[in-house]
């Protein structure tokens, strides 16, 4: 028998209501596990690490010995999503990637949203993120980012939240992909009991949406990857293995003639689709960081051209800027004329002075953010922070307003997951991946990250983060 | 197929099948030492450090010479690069970067084989016997993921091809060793039983076939006692022993003309493939007493060369970048 602890206070559990009765998406796991001994479910936890570590899902420890690698601890609780969630969640992820395809488009040519004073040029033109070269660039269906990662939360009052956008090189699809499939072996007989949403076909649809990116019949598309010491390696060779394409280095590729080519055993073969993941400042010593030995000298003039289609397009990342998650939906009403149906997370402008004024008499209760800092770096975190902290962060607000902004301090659901003493209640977050073609395009599912510290609201697997099965049902 | 890739298939294999000669050869010199009648501990152990050309490494970390210490060295020292953990890593670092071209049952042994090596149990650790069969096993395991389960396309004649350029090249080296540590003299070519000193013959001779899994073969093949002229034969000509000379270069000879080469209209593979049917022509055209005429480490020395070129054919051909 597994008992089940109470959720925390304020806090939106995935399967517990406060009265300790079950969501009904959960009953028919709550009735399946409490039939399960603890030895079988220990040994079944065993089998999948074993399994994780013998197919290499792993990710590479950067500073480490050759061969050093991690697991990233997966928690065999799933998340279980109902049909009508999801299906809101889905609509509402199409018409936030639409917007933002539409909102990149816009400043690499006619800058209506900052005509229109929607958003202030140097918001967008001053970013360290924006690239001039991509200014006036047609690129295929005007499609930027292809693939996209979207980081939702579910806060204490039920409702889903954008917590921020990924149009660089959003990884950890190849971990949704492999949680289905070791879920699917450990327990084959809850897939008896849900009709759960199937993922496998995700690399079928990327494949899809890079070939439609194409301008040219039947393109080459490869996958680029900065190499096996990178710390995503593992997601880099799965998906061009599971698309059937080349995994690349920069040096198999090089420039002749306007076209970019891979050296194979039968002489150079031209590649017209790049899945990259590196980012922008290494794709191309001649135009960006010249001391990088990941990309390919002359890249640029080729893409340039339009000899070449990147996905990502270079230059996403001003879209994805803490500064300019805040006008997301304003984007969505400027472009599409619609209400956005996902939430924003409620920020304030340290550079507004009403805005500032309100975050300088709540900082206790908020959340205050470096515009361009990450990782946790010159951040308060209000409700953890002392007397003295608040002061000293209020100095440097005023001295530099719009450098700062805030937000609520976010209450991350949680849901039940085995750790040391049992099965406890974990913080969860989710990021579903959009692929954007001609149309726009999802598998039912995401990957669902877990806090496994008690009370931690960090879901990164760098610190100490584990992962899940996130089960969509179908109706 | 990327250049790149090609070459790394390649490496993962040779490197596989590098660790399995090398036990191979590291358990036949151990048992051979043990005999009494061996003719010195020093020679026999010293043979793999010569056909590895790891002598002078070797001196510079040990002073003394005795088994454990080249078990340490030979099978365990990473910092060796010959060492047969090193192979185990390096084939493992090149399936890791075409793990995209090989499948998840190839990947997994070559990834399991080099988790267990590095944290080598006590198990393989204290006991060289049992690491030798390991390595064997893994070895086994990784070829019959690969024959089982991977599509007949260019990078299952890559693998191929670096497995048999691999093992002709160690069944070469291992014969040579032996022959000069167990021939005392040229009217060694007669039947052991004949001579005196028959019986550290007749052992020396059978770890050799056995280290090679021939002993059988030979006894099938001849029935009859074990002479050099007759090992000889069975590992450089016999066509149906898999480790000989013959079957190796018969293998690649094979495996070349199945690559893709066509680069407009010139074949890119015409060097390697010219080099490969000759060889394999020459050795199964060729006859055990005319070698032993010209002297069996001369007539070997010669095909290391050749081998030696054949693979460096293989690299130009396919592997730098055009």
């Amino acid at each position: 028998m597994h008992a089940l602890q109470l959720p925390p206070p304020q806090h939106f559990d995935e399967m517990l209501l406060a009265s300790g009765a079950i969501r009904p998406q959960y009953q028919g796991f709550a009735d399946w596990l409490q039939a399960q001994t603890p030895q079988l479910l220990s040994a079944k936890r065993a089998e999948a690490d074993l399994l994780f570590h013998r197919v290499g899902i792993t990710f590479a420890v950067y500073g480490d010995e050759a061969g050093a690698e991690r697991l990233i601890p997966f928690d065999t609780v799933p998340r279980i999503v109902p049909a009508d969630e999801w299906s809101t969640l889905q609509a509402g992820l199409r018409q936030r990637v639409n917007a933002l395809n539409r909102f990149l488009h816009d400043i690499y040519h006619e800058h209506a949203i900052v005509k229109a004073g929607l958003i202030p040029a140097e918001q967008v033109f001053a970013n360290a993120q924006y690239q001039p070269a991509m200014q006036g660039l047609d690129l295929p269906h005007g499609i930027y980012a292809h693939i996209t990662g979207v980081d939702l939360i579910r806060h204490a009052d039920g409702h889903y939240y954008v917590l921020e956008d990924n149009l660089r090189v959003p990884s950890g699809v190849s971990y949704m992909l492999e949680n289905r499939k070791m879920m699917m072996r450990l327990f084959p007989e809850l897939f008896d009991r849900y009709a759960i949403a199937p993922v496998a076909h995700y690399p079928t649809l990327l494949l899809n949406t890079l070939r439609q990116a194409a301008t040219t019949e039947d393109p080459t598309v490869v996958v680029l990857t900065p190499g096996p010491a990178n710390s995503a390696y593992f997601e880099h060779a799965f998906l061009a293995q599971q698309m059937g394409v080349e995994l690349v280095e920069g040096q198999d590729l090089f420039v002749k003639g306007g076209y970019l080519y891979m050296r194979t055993t039968v002489g150079p073969k031209r590649v017209d689709v790049i899945y990259r993941r590196i980012d922008d400042a290494f794709l191309d010593p001649l135009a960006f960081r010249a001391d990088s030995m990941l990309g390919v000298p002359g890249l640029l003039s080729v893409y340039k051209r339009g000899a070449l289609v990147l996905a990502n397009a270079i230059g996403t990342g001003v879209a994805d800027d803490k500064s300019i998650y805040p006008y997301v939906p304003d984007m969505v009403r400027f472009y599409l004329g619609e209400e956005p149906i996902l939430r924003n997370v409620p920020t304030w402008q340290c550079r507004k002075p009403d805005d500032c004024a309100h975050v300088l008499a709540n900082l206790k209760d908020l959340v205050v953010k470096e515009v361009h800092g990450a990782g946790g770096y010159g951040m308060l975190v209000g409700p953890a922070a002392s007397g003295r902290e608040i002061a000293e962060f209020a100095e440097r607000v005023k001295a530099d307003p719009s450098n700062y902004i805030a937000q609520p301090t976010l209450a991350l659901s949680s849901c039940p997951t085995f750790v040391e003493s049992g099965i406890a209640p974990r913080h969860i977050d989710l990021r579903p991946f959009v692929l954007s073609g001609r149309e726009v395009n999802m598998v039912a599912g995401g990957l669902t990250r877990v806090a496994l510290k008690a009370g931690s609201l960090v879901v990164n697997s760098s610190q100490g983060g584990g992962t899940k099965d996130t089960w969509i049902l179908e109706n | 197929m990327l250049s790149r890739t090609a070459s790394q298939l390649y490496w993962m294999s040779r490197y596989m099948e590098r660790a399995e000669n090398l036990v191979r050869m590291l358990d036949v010199t151990q048992s051979l030492s043990l005999m009494p009648q061996s003719r010195g501990a020093a020679t026999e152990l010293a043979a793999p450090l010569a056909v590895t050309g790891a002598l002078q490494a070797y001196q510079a970390k040990h002073k003394q010479f005795d088994s454990r210490r080249l078990f340490e060295f030979m099978a365990l020292d990473l910092d060796n690069p010959a060492s047969v953990r090193s192979c185990l890593r390096s084939s493992r670092e090149n399936a890791h970067a075409v793990r995209g071209q090989i499948t998840a049952e190839m990947w997994e042994a070559v990834n399991a084989t080099w988790l267990e090596a590095k944290s080598l149990p006590a198990r393989l650790r204290d006991n060289p016997s049992a690491f030798f069969d390991w390595v064997k096993e893994r070895s086994h395991l990784m070829r019959g993921a690969t024959v089982g389960t991977l599509q007949r396309s260019d990078a299952y004649c890559f693998i191929r091809l670096g497995t048999f350029i691999e093992r002709a090249d160690n069944t070469a080296r291992l014969l040579d060793v032996k022959s000069q540590l167990i021939e005392p003299a040229e009217d060694s070519l007669q039947p052991v039983a004949a001579r005196q000193d028959s019986s550290a013959e007749f052992y020396a001779w059978s770890a050799l076939l056995r280290s090679l899994s021939a002993f059988e073969a030979y006894h099938a093949v001849y029935r009859d006692s074990l002479d050099a002229r007759r090992v000889a034969e069975l590992l450089i000509l016999r066509d149906d022993v898999p480790r000989s000379l013959r079957s190796c270069a018969a293998q690649v000879a094979d495996v070349l003309p199945q690559i893709e080469c066509q680069v407009g209209s010139l074949d890119a593979g015409r060097a390697p493939k010219l080099l490969a049917g000759q060889m394999a022509l020459q050795l199964r055209h060729a006859d055990i007493d005319a070698i032993l005429e010209t002297g069996l480490h001369a007539w070997i020395t010669r095909f290391l060369e050749e081998s030696a070129e054949l693979s460096g054919a293989i690299s130009r051909a396919y592997f730098e970048a055009h």
